[in-house]
């Protein structure tokens, strides 16, 4: 059990190639597309969803700021259903790893800063002084303001990371008690097993919501700088 | 006794068995005939469990089910090792 906790968590490899390429790309074979306008279940399912995700998501943006809807869309549900997908029994999920994140967060976070220091320069400089400071402290807010705008992508592709790891290796670990206890002490071993039906419906939530809140941040920092 | 309708063109079920092996080789092996191959194999699932008029969810759960035995084959080497017996 020691070496093994960690070991659903390695990229893999068949024989040596990277069989993660192709496990990426599986979400996006999920998500059909069709040229009629009136189609089969499943894709009038994901048409709702998208519509859904859409109106709730780019009212709050001016018409600058909508020209970003089809990439936070796809983003959304990009990482919704690379984190479903991840829930099925010894799969392998991509936002695991770190490096997958932050090539999601900073190119993202970089965009939208950059457009608002182009579009709105002065807007944007004045973001790193909030109104009604006492003026002795401005150094030191300036210097604080630039570490918190810094540590945005950083923030975004940890805390995915975080959240969904922490929730795999709960889940491996009372799994693994569960089993373990059921020879030793049956009573005990229902009352994990219920444990881990919660923890199971919790991380459905997880996975759903930690895409819901990165999409919004980064919406979020767009709406700051268009 | 020779054929009536040319080797390459027969489904697989229509192929003999002693006719096998060369059937295989004339297959078309480029990498547009692999894509090909795959982008037909797509369209034959798609249309045969999703694209209907009331599609159920075993459409999808298929393709899921597959996804998590190939995820257990890939990770067999290391769940060998956290069967159950005495000695580890």
């Amino acid at each position: 059990m020691n070496e093994n906790l960690f070991a659903s968590f390695v990229t893999p490899t068949m024989m040596g190639l990277p069989i993660v390429i192709l496990i990426i790309m599986l979400p996006p074979m999920l998500l059909t597309s069709s040229k009629r306008l009136i189609s089969n279940r499943f894709h009038s399912f994901q048409q709702w969803l998208i519509k859904l995700i859409i109106k709730q998501m780019m009212l709050i943006h001016s018409p600058k700021g909508r020209t970003w809807s089809l990439m936070l869309v796809s983003l959304i549900m990009f990482i919704g259903s690379t984190n479903l997908l991840g829930l099925l029994p010894h799969t392998f999920t991509p936002t695991t790893q770190l490096s997958t994140n932050l090539c999601m967060a900073i190119p993202l976070w970089a965009g939208a800063v950059i457009l608002g220091f182009r579009h709105k320069l002065k807007a944007s400089l004045a973001h790193f002084l909030p109104q009604g400071t006492p003026i002795s402290l401005i150094p030191m807010l300036i210097i604080i303001e630039t570490i918190s705008l810094f540590i945005q992508p950083m923030a975004l592709a940890v805390r995915l990371t975080a959240n969904i790891t922490a929730g795999h290796l709960l889940i491996h670990l009372i799994g693994g008690a569960t089993l373990v206890l059921t020879s030793i002490s049956p009573p005990t071993a229902t009352i994990t097993f219920i444990i881990l039906a919660l923890l199971t419906i919790l991380e459905f939530a997880v996975a759903l919501i930690q895409a819901y809140v990165f999409t919004l941040l980064v919406s979020l920092y767009l709406h700051d700088n268009t | 006794m020779a054929s009536l309708v040319p080797l390459k063109e027969k489904k697989l079920m229509e192929v003999k068995l002693g006719e096998l092996p060369s059937w295989i080789l004339m297959r078309n092996f480029t990498p547009s005939g692999i894509v090909g191959a795959f982008q037909r194999g797509y369209d034959r699932y798609y249309n045969k469990y999703i694209n209907v008029r009331k599609g159920s969810i075993s459409g999808i759960n298929m393709v899921l089910a597959a996804y998590v035995v190939f995820s257990y084959c890939i990770s067999y080497k290391e769940l060998k090792h956290e069967r159950r017996c005495k000695y580890h």
